[in-house]
């Protein structure tokens, strides 16, 4: 690694060690963000690298939620009565009962949906392209409307998550720990979607967007390669999803956990905003869109939706390339491809 | 658990007339659908939008005192220029981009339309009361409302008046040669972007006749488009583009599933349905179609 991305990383980190006790009032916004970083960033590994434009990440989003939750209250007390009326009234977490809880939640809000995305990979991922968008929009609305429908997790009426422990007196406590464990869950992403990035599936990825039969024509298992890739955004989906139901502390089927109209959009936004297939662009592209969300939407109150959808087709229309498109057609020397020498001489050969 | 559909087979009779007269509803729909994905290669998710909007141009009519039935005709020409308004705006720039551009584009504006229509006609549950009759078949089990019998009327004529347009008149031609090769129509002379207007024009005015008869048959609420776009995405897929007696069929086929899966599984299910029917569907095709080595297009 070069001198500069070590000061840069370094400069990173220590500025996301140091946020919530500068900026200790907005501590529940890093939160988010760091959650919509990790969501843009998984999201553009599979739309922006792999070419499969989904719409439905948000369904291992929701179930990343519910799970964490589900299991946070279900390993100490009944379920069903939890969500039956007011169950946080009536059961109380202990400090470790909460953290263990969390513990274990956390890690089956990543490992099921990671499953599932297995599961049914080989069937959705023969779908391709426009196919593939609606059945996955159709598969993430679905979850919801399903969800919403079963009784044990609290079906119309939600779903209250178990709440901080009370015996932590700190009032700040709350809001460090659920950013402190987004923001680790932000830098595990962002190394493992590096080390992608420097690795062979990403090429292969690559492939498979450029041109699936020719990819699959040399001899590339396209199929093995589309599901692995699904199952890495699915397990940063999941985690992502667990962390923001305990941060909400509320789960309701359609506008929090199968939320398709506002997660599940922001996330394909913000890849798109920043620049698709770059490593950079849906970090930029999600710090972005969450500044102007947070910082426009007050200003707007209820035209937020109008604003959000002539956004979309802004961006859309008039960028589909992003931010780092535009940088690197702008200055291709610093931000374009790297291209060795001598493969170029050798495609120059080759015209 | 215990379903009353089976212990009173009577309801089967009422699930499948519901259904069959909804389905044609929904196959208009699923029509214009058809019609622009095949001219202009675009997937409209605002189409469920554009119905809604159409269904509450024929509520503000019932609540201005005028017969919201009427809404049939004035519904569809107001709709025509909304949908000529919204190509010249964003939909000619996606024709020719990817499709999947069209998607994102068409759901931001589904947004718009949802929070206008939200801000203007209120978050509330509406009705436009048409007043027609109801009729009690055997010993009064089962209920066959005047509203979906005149919906489905209006339907079938729409259906049959925009067939015979397509096929005589000099747009209607023009139209069906730029969906067979856009190029070539080009070069002889067609104006390929007034065709598209007038494409998404017409589609936007079947959406407007289909909303307007939602609003005496169902219920309006801004938020509920999206189930008609995928609806009508549906009968697109089983039926092929531009095939209309498929489309019928399937229209009635979706509206009797849904009907019986309402009964079935309960009301809470029925949207989440239809959804569950799409993805079924579409998984099945790739299954069928990996056979041969092929896959959707």
């Amino acid at each position: 690694m070069k001198q500069k991305d070590l000061t840069l990383y370094a400069g990173l980190i220590i500025l996301g060690l140091a946020a919530p006790f500068i900026f200790s009032g907005f501590k529940v916004q890093l939160t988010i963000l760091c959650v919509l970083i990790v969501l843009a960033m998984t999201w553009n590994l599979q739309g922006g690298e792999m070419g499969y434009n989904s719409f439905g990440n948000i369904l291992f989003y929701g179930l990343g939620m519910y799970l964490c939750a589900s299991v946070q209250v279900g390993m100490f007390f009944p379920l069903a009565e939890w969500t039956e009326s007011g169950g946080e009234k009536t059961f109380v977490h202990t400090t470790t009962q909460f953290f263990q809880g969390m513990g274990v939640g956390l890690l089956v809000a990543a490992i099921v949906p990671t499953i599932v995305a297995g599961l049914i990979g080989y069937a959705i991922l023969g779908l391709r392209g426009h196919y593939f968008a609606i059945c996955t929009l159709g598969l993430g609305i679905a979850a919801g409307e399903i969800a919403g429908g079963i009784e044990i997790i609290g079906a119309g009426q939600g779903f209250t998550t178990p709440p901080f422990p009370k015996d932590i007196v700190d009032p700040e406590a709350r809001g460090q720990f659920f950013y402190f464990l987004s923001f680790a869950m932000l830098i595990l992403t962002f190394i493992f979607v590096k080390w992608i990035y420097g690795s062979r599936f990403k090429l292969i990825l690559n492939a498979i967007r450029d041109n699936e039969d020719k990819a699959e024509a040399m001899g590339i298992q396209t199929m093995k390669y589309k599901i692995v890739g699904w199952m890495v955004s699915a397990f940063f989906c999941g985690l992502a999803g667990g962390i923001m139901g305990g941060l909400i502390g509320y789960i309701d089927s359609t506008d929090v956990a199968f939320d398709g109209r506002e997660m599940g959009v922001f996330m394909v936004l913000m890849a798109i905003l920043g620049g698709k297939g770059t490593l950079w662009g849906p970090v930029i592209g999600a710090s972005l869109f969450h500044f102007l969300k947070e910082g426009f939407w007050t200003l707007i109150l209820g035209w937020q939706y109008v604003a959000l959808g002539v956004l979309i087709v802004v961006i859309v229309i008039y960028f589909p390339e992003g931010l780092m498109g535009w940088l690197r057609e702008k200055y291709p020397q610093r931000f374009g491809e790297v291209i060795d020498e001598k493969d170029r001489k050798a495609q120059v050969e080759l015209k | 658990m215990d379903f009353l559909i089976f212990e009173a087979p009577i309801l089967m009779v009422q699930a499948t007339l519901d259904g069959i007269l909804i389905g044609i509803l929904f196959a208009l729909i699923a029509y214009g659908m058809a019609l622009q994905w095949g001219v202009m290669n675009i997937i409209n998710i605002a189409q469920g939008d554009l119905v809604i909007l159409g269904g509450y141009i024929a509520y503000s009519m019932y609540l201005a005192g005028i017969h919201p039935s009427w809404g049939v005709i004035v519904s569809p020409i107001i709709m025509f220029f909304v949908g000529w308004g919204l190509y010249k705006l964003v939909i000619n720039k996606v024709v020719d981009r990817d499709l999947f551009i069209s998607i994102l584009a068409t759901f931001g504006i589904a947004i718009v339309f949802q929070q206008l229509m939200n801000f203007i006609f209120g978050a509330d549950v509406v009705v436009a009361q048409s007043g027609y009759g109801t009729t009690m078949l055997f010993d009064n089990v089962v209920t066959l409302p005047h509203s979906t019998i005149f919906s489905a009327v209006i339907s079938v004529i729409y259906a049959i008046v925009l067939v015979i347009y397509m096929r005589k008149s000099k747009l209607g031609r023009a139209i069906r040669a730029t969906a067979q090769n856009a190029r070539a129509a080009k070069i002889l002379g067609v104006d390929t972007e007034k065709v598209y207007a007038a494409t998404f024009g017409i589609n936007a005015a079947l959406c407007g006749v289909a909303g307007a008869l939602i609003a005496i048959t169902f219920t309006l609420h801004p938020y509920v488009g999206l189930p008609y776009t995928v609806r009508s995405f549906m009968i697109v897929i089983v039926a092929g583009l531009g095939n209309l007696p498929a489309v019928a069929i399937s229209g009635m086929g979706l509206g009797v599933f849904e009907e019986f899966a309402d009964y079935i599984l309960g009301t809470e299910f029925r949207i989440g349905s239809v959804f569950m029917l799409l993805v079924i569907i579409l998984v099945f095709r790739r299954f069928k179609l990996s056979r041969k080595r092929e896959y959707l297009k």
